[in-house]
């Protein structure tokens, strides 16, 4: 009997279990933000309980930091006392490290893990953060956790928990031209729905995952809470090997020969078994947009605005027509004939490297800048470090010729807690995750995009079919 | 964490399926440092009209009166009855706090989002998922019966209507325990310091490639 990833992972950090299941996990690293930590050091405080193992924590100012450059204090009064908050925690606690805003190794904490190499494959990583998925591309077991979860673990280094089903999603083939990770894991959405992984972790497999570059992993395991599953994975590799050589807090010499031996046994055994199986085949899938308030409300780019009456089940069909109502579009519409008012281009989703050279491929292959009747077309960057490979590429002079804005690194329109948001009835293609009511700003509109559709939509002004513009082969 | 053991109360329904925590408590309201005073902001979107800001005075905001919650019958209802996926997306735990400041204690649906379900249990609000169509049932006699009211008894696991029909829902006896009594799972986990300790000594030596920059150690 073979075991799979997940429980490799599980069984390697298994302090104690009970009867029940219940079981004490122990964690490797801690990612750290603003927004979900501030209470659960205040209550470690409060209890007179210290911080069991500081250097496990990762820390960083994500969520609320502004991205306009011109902009060098946080000007929001309680957006600045939370990330003060932080800045004093992190100095009481100490830390494996701590970027703080304006640092240039500050990012969103689910870029900024792996890129540090404070993330390693075999780990087992928390944060207060649902993206914290992201890490399973490196094999990693990592979990969103709330805040009284974030204090556990501060308080312990240690998690309660129960282990997951599993849940094994097998794609062949390979993506075509102009299809990326993230159309990937929005037909994969499309067909579970967005709570069809509660319960589960999912494991993503088969070739087309082998070919994925460690990005696409990381795009896909973050989306995996979408899908409703807490844990995304993807087996270890020589490409996830490769990916750490160079990291500042990787193993050196006889440790990294150790580390690379361990991982490479981070795979499920062939034998293994999983309690659902999904497959898919990587050739029929298309450039995916959203066109409701949840991500499993997509269709593909060559599709129409669906009519609610189409959905058999009564609940989806009210949901279809609450969507519609909210999204103000009309069944029956072609999806490329959807204008837009602004374009939102990175977050933990898509804002790495291998992003935004896809969206700067589109705009380069296009040689024209913005539509007129785009007002906004924000670029942010996923982290300082990305930011300065990117300006190194001079990727940044493609977008801003090309009239984008060229931000620095954050979360921003992801879930505008900065000022970075949508205002009422504006739509936006976002490379983000969530298309939810309000997520972007109270009454924004939000279509879940690829990087490249989305560099697409800027310069049309509308959705258009990447696969059919001319010029963009690899 | 306020114990809960059982509690009998007022039913709201909110028909949706896949109610996000964005829309739950939405993201300017996460900017608050405290765990408490998110009531008045629970589902803030769909409950007011205007556009709601941190340290608004909420009684004197414009109501959506179409919004259930503002609906004069469930008023002062402790038990939300909702449908599949509820609170789902974010891991913000600021959805259970607003939602238990807010006065509920339960919220029965067919199925709840992960972290969310962890959430809420650690602040002592009971999730119960029942069969989805049980839930509609629920939800049909909750919207003809003015006052509708369920009965949820945690040590006996069972949701019990006004006509006296009841129905068992599941929960791992850990939870169960921690909700029973009101625990603090920290102070639990650290009954088992010096096992962790122990693990903690055996996995360092086992893979101290995931110990970088720990070189000199933390004294224990």
């Amino acid at each position: 009997m073979g075991k799979t990833l997940y429980e490799k992972l599980w069984e390697s950090h298994v302090v104690r279990s009970e009867p029940d299941g219940t079981t004490l996990l122990y964690v490797d690293r801690h990612l750290v933000h603003e927004v979900t930590s501030p209470q659960a050091f205040e209550g470690l405080r409060e209890a007179g309980r210290s911080v069991w193992r500081p250097r496990s924590i990762l820390a960083t100012a994500d969520h609320n930091v502004p991205t306009d450059p011109h902009i060098a204090e946080i000007t929001e009064p309680i957006a600045r006392a939370q990330v003060r908050a932080l800045d004093e925690n992190i100095r009481w606690s100490g830390a494996l490290a701590y970027f703080p805003y304006r640092d240039p190794r500050q990012g969103i904490v689910h870029v900024i893990g792996p890129e540090s190499g404070a993330v390693l494959p075999g780990m087992t990583v928390v944060c207060g953060d649902s993206h914290t998925s992201t890490h399973g591309a490196f094999a990693c077991l990592a979990q969103g956790i709330g805040t009284s979860e974030v204090e556990h673990v501060l308080a312990t280094q240690c998690l309660v928990t129960r282990r997951s089903k599993q849940m094994r999603v097998w794609v062949e083939g390979r993506l075509p031209h102009g299809v990326f990770a993230k159309d990937l894991a929005l037909a994969l959405i499309s067909k579970i729905g967005a709570g069809g992984g509660n319960g589960y972790a999912i494991e993503y497999a088969g070739p087309a995952i082998a070919a994925l570059p460690l990005e696409g992993r990381m795009t896909l395991c973050n989306m995996a809470i979408e899908g409703g599953a807490r844990v995304g994975l993807v087996a270890c590799d020589d490409s996830t090997i490769d990916y750490f050589a160079d990291k500042p807090f990787a193993p050196k010499g006889a440790l990294w020969d150790a580390a690379v031996r361990y991982w490479q046994t981070l795979f499920s055994d062939a034998e293994a078994s999983f309690d659902a199986e999904v497959w898919l085949d990587a050739h029929t899938v298309a450039p995916m947009v959203t066109w409701g308030t949840n991500p499993e409300q997509v269709t593909s780019v060559e599709g129409v605005v669906p009519d609610p009456e189409s959905f058999t089940d009564p609940l989806k069909r009210r949901a279809a027509e609450q969507a519609l109502n909210y999204m103000g579009l009309t069944p029956g519409t072609p999806i490329t004939s959807i204008a837009v008012d602004q374009v939102f281009i990175g977050s933990c989703t898509n804002g790495r490297l291998e992003d935004l050279r896809a969206a700067a491929r589109i705009v380069r292959a296009l040689g024209r800048g913005k539509s007129e009747r785009v007002k906004r077309v924000l670029v942010v960057p996923g982290s300082g470090q990305v930011k300065a490979q990117a300006e190194a590429e001079g990727l940044h002079r493609v977008f801003i010729e090309a009239g984008f804005e060229w931000r620095m690194p954050g979360c921003s329109m992801c879930l505008g807690m900065n000022p970075d948001q949508l205002q009422p009835g504006e739509r936006c293609a976002a490379t983000s995750n969530r298309n939810f009511e309000g997520r972007q700003g109270p009454g924004g509109r939000t279509h879940l995009v690829s990087p490249a559709m989305a560099a697409a939509a800027a310069i049309f002004g509308h959705f258009v079919d990447i696969r059919q513009l001319p010029g963009i082969e690899e | 964490m306020r114990p809960f053991t059982v509690h009998e109360g007022l039913v709201a329904p909110l028909d949706r399926a896949n109610v996000d925590t964005d829309a739950i408590i939405p993201k300017q309201f996460l900017k608050s440092i405290r765990r408490s005073g998110f009531g008045p902001y629970l589902f803030d979107e769909w409950r007011y009209l205007d556009r709601g800001e941190p340290g608004m005075d909420c009684r004197k905001r414009p109501k959506n009166e179409a919004f259930v919650l503002n609906d004069p019958r469930y008023a002062g209802a402790t038990i939300l009855l909702t449908r599949e996926n509820f609170g789902c997306g974010s891991s913000r735990e600021h959805a259970a706090w607003a939602l238990v400041d807010f006065g509920f204690r339960a919220i029965v649906a067919p199925s709840f989002a992960d972290i969310f379900y962890d959430n809420a249990l650690k602040n002592g609000l009971l999730l119960v998922v029942l069969e989805a169509d049980i839930v509609e049932r629920l939800f049909e006699e909750c919207k003809t019966t003015p006052g509708y009211q369920l009965r949820i008894d945690l040590p006996a696991q069972t949701v019990t209507t006004p006509e006296g029909e009841i129905f068992s829902f599941a929960i791992d006896p850990h939870r169960k325990e921690c909700l029973l009594n009101g625990w603090d799972e920290i102070g639990l986990t650290l009954r088992y310091a010096e096992e962790i300790r122990a693990f903690e000594k055996a996995y360092r030596a086992r893979f101290p490639f995931y110990f970088i920059g720990e070189e000199e150690g933390e004294e224990e």
